[in-house]
């Protein structure tokens, strides 16, 4: 695993960016006030929401059952199913698959769990060169970089950049950029499309993630704006889905509250251009041949926490991202992790364990101040799951890795948390965020006690929980700084 | 032990005793669901707003619209004619041209057709101009169509291959409102395409533009009953 810095270092790097903070800014602000629109068409969101919540969580109590459900029908319709305990098995069994085929190259539709598993670099290893054909993970990939967002991982680059990576780098994978491309987003895209085009034309194996699969049924969905998907999931022989096992749900039926969640809370559109369903194999209509690897990966452990479970509900549709304070100045390449923001600063921490200095600082990376919870299609209470692990990490107590009950000792001296801390002030030392802060500080405080019941006790007996005082954000801001904005 | 068996066996410590069902629901209800399935709640809207047929066909219409796919109407007389036009205007010389689709629609038309072959390759499929389909159904408020590759629709790819696609949705008996609606509607055994506006992509600095991989230009026919 390589090794980030923990969050308050990279954050700080990154909130001395101005290009990036700018880039960060108009993005979430625009993504979270269409999105705003998109969900107020719904009268019945929040009921939507309560049963897309309630299906996560039956289905997450029942994980065996519905998996187990789920691997007869894949196989039933033609597919074949494979189980995964860790990254290491993951890649083994993509590996040997993509191997059996006699391929070297496949071709790839953005998928967060095949980069929490480092499967292009597992498959490099073997000689097998993976193509990213999302224009986003396309930029990402060709400018040796790293995502920094779940729904727009080039989020980070500007036009300008992203014309030079293509002129240098499209060439060394395949059909290079055009004769004096230039930096509008329209040339960006054609060039994108005819050096992908390429590729899918002559590949024979692809390998996707998915959003959801059903037990009942054994088909998965794939959500996606550009066509890439379609392009990897139907025209090559053999098709490959990674898929977390959190991901799947009942019925067929079920998908009827994510299909109208998941577009509106991600894209704020009523529905993204693309969604592809298919179930195992069809004669002569796609992929001959179709495998699904169950990834495990942590999952399992998240699952013993009854606290932090509920961050294995998540869809992925990045909306807490977009309104989080934290997150729109520092970046998501500071989480360190390829599962940034709100969500990441609870789900990495659980699924890779603490030991690490990013992952124990990771569920201090937030102001607590709970709009992440509010925007939330599944309503996970990060808030909630970010109190929980600063206990466990400055108290120590039971978790489950890798299966085994085991015991983590306090962090000694709380240096993550000072550190942390430190963070938290220096990315709210900037007028642009107050606002907003502000307003979800005042909602916040009403939700939230001053301190914990229950074992987090002792630990706010001795320590205020500054990012929730109970004067007001404003009043705080004053006595600290001591002038008014 | 399997990673089948060691994943199944950590997921029955980490969720615990289950025991019968807390609120005493008779067990397992079928292979739909595990106890408790039943009370997830379902009080969420099978569709938002009552609407007439044609108010159906509208909402749909704007939809679509609104995503930059291009709406025509006609009936059943002024189809064959209409799609004749679109073709010509799009500078179309190939048509594909799914197995079941009604010879009578593209009776006007002067392209060569393309038939849909298992047998033809992907880059075959990609010197075709054009691809004329009906579809299984359209959803009003999401502004979808959705293929399931039944008659007059044809293979998944060759909806996406070819740049331009012309889509025949028969208004209203095609329309429905609701996501919730479609979905009891569709057979999840059959390959699903929900398609809403044509291929797009917002990942460069957020500005939207049409078409990356997919189908640049989508063209949604409404076919209206005639009035004979
Ligand atoms: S935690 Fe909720 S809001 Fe954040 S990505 Fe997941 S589903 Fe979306």
């Amino acid at each position: 695993m390589p090794a980030f810095p923990p969050f308050p270092e990279a954050a700080r790097q990154a909130v001395g960016d101005g290009v990036l903070r700018a880039n960060l800014r108009h993005a979430t602000h625009t993504i979270r006030d269409k999105r705003a629109r998109a969900v107020a068409e719904l009268a019945d969101w929040d009921r939507l929401r309560a049963a897309g919540k309630a299906v996560k969580d039956h289905t997450l109590r029942h994980l065996d059952h519905y998996l187990v459900q789920l691997e007869e029908a894949v196989t039933a319709a033609g597919g074949t199913v494979h189980w995964a305990v860790d990254a290491d098995e993951a890649n083994r069994i993509v590996t040997a698959l993509v191997l059996a085929t006699g391929e070297r190259e496949v071709v790839k539709v953005k998928s967060m769990a095949t980069q929490e598993i480092g499967l292009n670099e597992a498959l490099a290893a073997a000689g097998i060169a993976a193509y990213e054909t999302d224009l986003a993970e396309l930029i990402v990939q060709l400018g040796h970089d790293r995502p920094s967002h779940i729904l727009v991982p080039a989020i980070h680059r500007n036009r300008a950049e992203i014309r030079d990576i293509f002129r240098t780098e499209m060439g060394r994978w395949g059909r290079p950029a055009p004769e004096g491309l230039g930096d509008d987003p329209r040339e960006l895209a054609e060039a994108a499309r005819l050096h992908l085009r390429e590729k899918f034309l002559r590949a024979k194996v692809a390998v996707s993630g998915a959003n959801f699969m059903v037990a009942e049924t054994g088909t998965l969905v794939v959500f996606e704006s550009e066509g890439n998907g379609r392009m990897c999931l139907t025209l090559p022989e053999t098709l490959i889905s990674v898929v977390g096992i959190e991901k799947v749900v009942p019925t067929f039926r079920d998908l009827e509250v994510f299909l109208q969640t998941l577009p509106r809370s991600s894209t704020a559109e009523r529905m993204n251009p693309y969604t592809t369903l298919w179930t195992g194999t069809t004669e002569g209509d796609g992929p001959a041949a179709f495998h699904l690897v169950l990834l495990d990966n942590g999952r399992t452990d998240t699952l013993a926490d009854a606290t932090g479970r509920q961050a294995l509900r998540c869809i992925r549709c990045s909306a807490c991202l977009n309104v989080c304070p934290v997150y729109e100045r520092a970046g998501g390449h500071a989480y360190g992790s390829v599962h940034p923001g709100p969500i990441g600063a609870i789900l990495s921490p659980q699924l890779r364990g603490t030991a690490s200095a990013i992952d124990a600082s990771l569920p201090y990376a937030s102001t607590l101040c709970g709009a992440c919870y509010e925007v939330c299609p599944v309503a996970i209470d990060i808030p909630e799951v970010l109190v929980h692990l600063r206990e466990r990490i400055a108290q120590g107590g039971p978790v489950t890795r890798n299966g085994v009950r085991v015991r983590i000792r306090p962090a000694r001296g709380h240096t993550a948390e000072r550190a942390a801390m430190r963070a938290a002030r220096l990315l709210l030392d900037h007028p642009g965020a107050l606002s907003t802060a502000t307003r979800l500080l005042a909602r916040a405080r009403r939700l939230r006690p001053r301190r914990l019941p229950g074992p987090g006790r002792a630990w706010t007996d001795t320590r205020e929980l500054p990012e929730l005082p109970a004067e007001s954000f404003r009043a705080w801001w004053t006595r600290e700084r001591g002038t008014p904005r | 032990m399997s990673s089948r068996d060691r994943i199944l066996a950590r997921i029955r410590r980490a969720v615990g005793e289950r025991g019968p069902d807390a609120e005493g629901e008779p067990g397992a209800s079928g292979r739909a669901g595990a106890p408790g399935y039943a009370r997830i709640p379902r009080d969420y809207l099978r569709v938002h707003g009552v609407r007439t047929p044609q108010e159906s066909a509208d909402l749909l219409a704007a939809h679509l619209a609104e995503y930059r796919a291009a709406v025509h109407r006609t009936d059943r007389h002024g189809l064959p004619a209409l799609l004749a036009g679109l073709l010509d205007a799009r500078g179309a010389r190939t048509v594909l041209v799914p197995p079941g689709l009604p010879p009578s629609w593209l009776s006007r038309a002067g392209q060569a057709r393309v038939a849909d072959r298992a047998a033809s390759t992907a880059r075959e499929l990609d010197a075709v101009d054009s691809v004329v389909t009906g579809c299984a159904l359209a959803v009003a408020e999401t502004g979808s169509i959705v293929l399931d590759a039944g008659p007059g629709q044809g293979r998944r790819r060759i909806t996406l291959i070819p740049d331009h696609h012309v889509c025949v949705v028969r208004a209203p008996e095609q329309v429905v409102d609701s996501v919730p609606l479609a979905l009891a509607l569709l057979d999840p055994a059959r390959p699903l395409t929900w398609i809403s506006g044509p291929s797009a992509t917002s990942d460069i600095e957020l500005d939207r533009v049409e078409g990356v991989h997919g189908p640049r230009t989508l063209e949604v026919v409404l076919l209206t009953a005639a009035e004979d």
